[in-house]
C-alpha cells in the first residue's frame, strides 16, 4: 500500500495532519499499538520539522506486511552538518517554532529512537531527504 | 551496623513508603484537587490514572514511553493535543487559566481525549497531585 501527503512548511495548524492519517491507518490495519506509536512519533517529529524549517515537503509511505517505510523530503535550507544535527541538544529553530514547544534540538535523536533504519540525506539550500523503516 | 549501611538502610525504608503513598487518581479527584474543570470527556471522569507529567515541552512529552499518562502543562495550542494523539496520551490538564480554541476542542474531542481547565500554576497543580499520590514518570 502507498500513501502521499502533501506538507506546507510554517503551517502549524496544519503539523501533525499527515502523520494522525496515517496512524488511523495503521490501527485499521491493526498492526501492534507499541509498534504504531514508535512510527507516528518518528513521522510526527519529520512532519513538525519540515513545518518548522522547510517551504514544502512531501511524505511518502509504503505500508507492506512485514514493515512500514517512510520517505519524507522537502525543499528548504537543508542540514549542513547532519552528525551535528543528531546532536540532543543542538537546534536551529525561530522562536515561532519554540512557542509552539518544540526546537529544543531533541527531535532527530526521538526519530532514531522511534525507527529501525534512519538515513538522512541533506543538501544544503536545496533540502532534506529522511528515510525511516520500522519493522513490524 | 555501619552508620553508611544504616543511612542506606534507612533511605530504602523512605522509598518502600513513598512507593506505598502512590496510588492511582480518578478524574473526578484530579478535578476537586485542582478546581479543575472538564471541558471535554466527561464520561472519563471514573476513569483512574497512574502517573502524571509535567511540560511545557513537547519535545519531551514525545520522549515518553508511559501509558495511563496525564500531562500537566500550561503549553495551550493545537500541537499540545497533536502531540498528546501521537503519545497516546489521553489526559490533559492544562493550568494557569488557559482556555482551548476550537479548533483545539474539535481535536481532542475527534481524540476521544478527556480535557481539563484549571486555574492553578504548574508548580502549584503538579505540586498537589504529586502529594495526593500521583506517580511521576522517573
Amino acid at each position: 500500500m502507498n500513501l502521499e501527503f502533501q506538507i506546507e512548511g510554517g503551517n502549524f495548524s496544519r503539523a501533525g495532519h499527515a502523520s494522525s492519517e496515517i496512524k488511523k491507518m495503521l490501527k485499521q490495519l491493526g498492526v501492534d499499538s507499541r509498534c504504531i506509536k514508535n512510527i507516528v512519533i518518528a513521522m510526527y517529529e519529520a512532519e513538525v520539522n519540515v513545518v518548522a524549517h522547510a517551504f514544502e515537503g512531501l511524505i511518502q509511505v509504503h505500508i507492506e506486511s512485514d514493515k512500514i517505510t517512510t520517505v519524507i523530503s522537502d525543499k528548504g535550507p537543508g542540514i549542513a552538518d547532519v552528525d551535528l544535527a543528531m546532536q540532543e541538544g543542538y537546534s536551529t529553530a525561530s522562536k515561532k517554532v519554540r512557542e509552539m514547544g518544540f526546537g529544543a534540538g531533541m527531535g532527530l535523536p526521538n526519530i532514531k529512537k522511534n525507527t529501525d533504519e534512519l538515513t538522512i540525506e541533506s543538501t544544503v539550500n536545496k533540502g532534506t531527504t529522511v528515510k525511516m523503516v520500522n519493522h513490524f | 551496623m555501619h552508620y553508611v549501611d544504616e543511612i542506606l538502610f534507612h533511605f530504602e525504608l523512605f522509598g518502600d513508603l513513598c512507593k506505598n503513598l502512590y496510588k492511582n487518581m480518578q478524574v473526578s479527584q484530579i478535578c476537586e484537587l485542582l478546581s479543575a474543570t472538564i471541558i471535554c470527556g466527561n464520561k472519563y471522569s471514573s476513569a483512574t490514572i497512574e502517573r502524571g507529567y509535567s511540560s511545557d515541552l513537547m519535545s519531551d512529552v514525545l520522549t515518553l514511553d508511559t501509558d495511563n499518562l496525564l500531562l500537566i502543562t500550561g503549553l495551550c495550542n493545537l500541537q499540545t493535543i497533536r502531540t498528546s494523539e501521537m503519545a497516546d496520551i489521553k489526559f490533559i490538564v492544562f493550568v494557569r487559566n488557559k482556555k482551548l480554541n476550537d479548533e483545539m476542542l474539535a481535536l481532542a474531542k475527534e481524540n476521544n481525549m478527556c480535557i481539563l481547565e484549571s486555574p492553578f500554576t504548574l508548580f502549584k497543580a503538579s505540586g498537589l497531585l504529586y502529594q495526593a499520590g500521583l506517580k511521576p514518570v522517573y
